[in-house]
């Protein structure tokens, strides 16, 4: 059997997780103080996913940058494949927290959106 | 002169919970003064999530958090001064301010908080020897760049210091096509966030070296190089550990010191562990009526933590200007940080104007595994709490009820210490 040691980050607690593997499948969990590390542990040896954060161009703005964001997770393996998505990506000012800036990022069927306002030069 | 009942300085998270609170608890005359071109603070430039867990229930990116708080500001109709520098805070509370509309200007307040934030430890204050050339820049400076002004500052990069912005750098620099070559730490642990060394080292595959610093800068126009070494156990480098480590950019993420020069200009009572002003139950410094939260106070990892203190302090606030405040100088029980505890804030309490329950946050000064955080009303140790792991890098807290307090009414002091199974 094997053992895979993690740290939890489904929040600042940090918990140390243990999962006991077998092949690909997680056996048990332990070391988790809520059910979302265990959810976590077993998400994270089978199917990582994290949320990507960046800037993209905006034109026409008080500002040439905005900051977004996944509207929810992407696999890991496709964080650069998101980041190199949003370079060819220009949004048009007034831009606001929550606009959609991408409808579906780099083939995963995840939004990209806002996270700040820009407001027109 | 203008004159508020609360004057805010500083428009980040910590002033803005501060002013949100200070209104809901009935004080509708409320100027928060900012020297920034907007308000939101330094959570501006923090564009990666994870803020408002505790808060909100969801997690945010920075400018997200601040949005939150900003909307609520404008909602409830609070003042704010932006392009604003407060130059001096006198003793009878008279805020002296320019800006280039108004030029220099005065601002009688009843009450005052304090809400500045703070700064990056600069290479200055490190004794790196070697050149000054260009490439050396704070994880934060560098963050702004990136993130707000759209410049990268280099393509070959060495981080000194893991502190959370160096190792959010980390992964930042790395998204937009930089090498981060190594991440240094001086210490034997990390000073950031468990969670950022796994999602902004582990994942990117960056060393991180611990008990590691810079020994020399190669390089005088342009950074060229670092020398790294391994450092003993007091922190002096070894001989013979040395390694050259090419690069164009070095950032610094060593430690964050609370901006005071207002504080120390008013001779308030500092600490000297947290770089903060000495504060009461109530956030209330040593002066009346003058209080503090946020970064000024004692640096933070989440700024969650923030706000709950910032609240606390807007609602202190009101309670001071209503009359509300029992001033019982006499009756004050200290509280005592022993045995790997750092500090605690506050640093004593005066019952009689505590909440039901109060918040004790501090720091430990090593990391523990399988420990209690225990709390003594003198000798009695009346609260003992497991914890798997203490570290430095995160805040701790304790919670005191006004009620437990009240069965030892002869209490003294409180006293907070690590202790092991």
């Amino acid at each position: 059997m094997d053992k895979r040691e993690l740290v939890c980050i489904r929040c600042p607690l940090g918990c140390m997780l243990s999962v006991q593997m077998e092949g690909d499948k997680v056996v048990s969990v332990s070391g988790n103080t809520c059910p979302r590390g265990k959810e976590y542990a077993e998400n994270e040896v089978t199917n990582p996913m994290r949320m990507v954060t960046s800037t993209v161009k905006v034109s026409g703005g008080d500002r040439g940058t905005v900051s977004c964001k996944t509207k929810t997770d992407v696999p890991k393996e496709k964080i650069f494949d998101v980041v190199r998505g949003l370079k060819e990506v220009v949004a048009e000012a007034p831009v606001k927290i929550g606009d959609v800036l991408v409808e579906d990022i780099a083939g995963t069927g995840v939004k990209v959106v806002a996270t700040a306002n820009v407001l027109i030069k | 002169m203008k004159s508020y009942d609360i004057v805010i300085v500083g428009g980040g998270p910590a002033g803005l919970a501060a002013a949100v609170s200070a209104k809901e608890n009935g004080i509708d005359s409320i100027l928060v003064l900012e020297r920034d071109k907007e308000l939101g603070g330094i959570l501006n430039q923090c564009i990666h999530n994870g803020f408002g867990l505790h808060t909100f229930k969801e997690e945010l990116t920075g400018p997200e958090y601040a949005g939150r708080f900003i909307e609520k500001t404008e909602a409830l109709g609070i003042e704010c001064m932006l392009h604003t520098m407060v130059m001096d805070i006198s003793k009878d509370k008279v805020v002296t301010a320019m800006n280039s509309e108004e030029g220099l200007f005065e601002i009688q307040a009843k009450a005052i908080i304090l809400a500045m934030g703070c700064r990056e430890r600069p290479r200055g204050a490190l004794n790196i020897p070697g050149y000054r050339p260009a490439g050396i820049f704070t994880a934060g400076t560098a963050q702004r760049l990136v993130n707000m002004e759209g410049y990268l500052p280099g393509r070959e990069v060495v981080i000194l210091g893991s502190g959370d912005i160096g190792l959010i750098m980390a992964r930042r620099m790395t998204l937009e096509g930089a090498k981060v070559k190594v991440v240094a730490e001086l210490m034997p642990y990390s000073g950031g966030l468990k969670r950022n060394i796994v999602q902004c080292l582990d994942d990117y595959g960056i060393p991180l070296k611990l008990s590691h610093t810079v020994v020399d800068i190669d390089g005088k126009d342009r950074l060229k190089g670092v020398t790294l070494a391994q450092v003993d156990d007091r922190g002096k480098p070894v001989g013979g550990t040395e390694e050259y480590i090419p690069c164009d950019t070095l950032l610094l993420s060593v430690g964050l010191i609370p901006e005071n020069e207002l504080s120390r200009g008013l001779d308030l009572e500092m600490e000297c562990m947290t770089n903060g002003p000495v504060v009461n139950e109530s956030l209330e410094t040593s002066m009346e009526g003058v209080f503090a939260c946020g970064n000024v106070l004692h640096v933070h990892d989440l700024v969650d933590f923030v706000s709950k203190e910032a609240a606390m302090a807007g609602k202190s606030a009101v309670r001071y200007i209503k009359g509300e405040t029992i001033n019982a100088k006499e009756h004050r029980i200290d509280l005592i940080p022993e045995e790997g505890v750092r500090y605690t804030v506050p640093k004593y309490i005066r019952p009689e104007n505590m909440d039901d329950v109060l918040t004790v946050r501090f720091r430990v000064g090593a990391v523990v595994k399988n420990c209690f955080i225990s709390t003594y009303f003198d000798d009695k140790c009346v609260m003992k709490r497991k914890r798997p792991i203490v570290a430095p890098g995160e805040m701790e807290e304790v919670k005191i009820l006004k009620s437990k307090l009240a069965e030892y009414p002869d209490t003294k002091k409180i006293t907070i210490k690590i202790e092991k199974e």
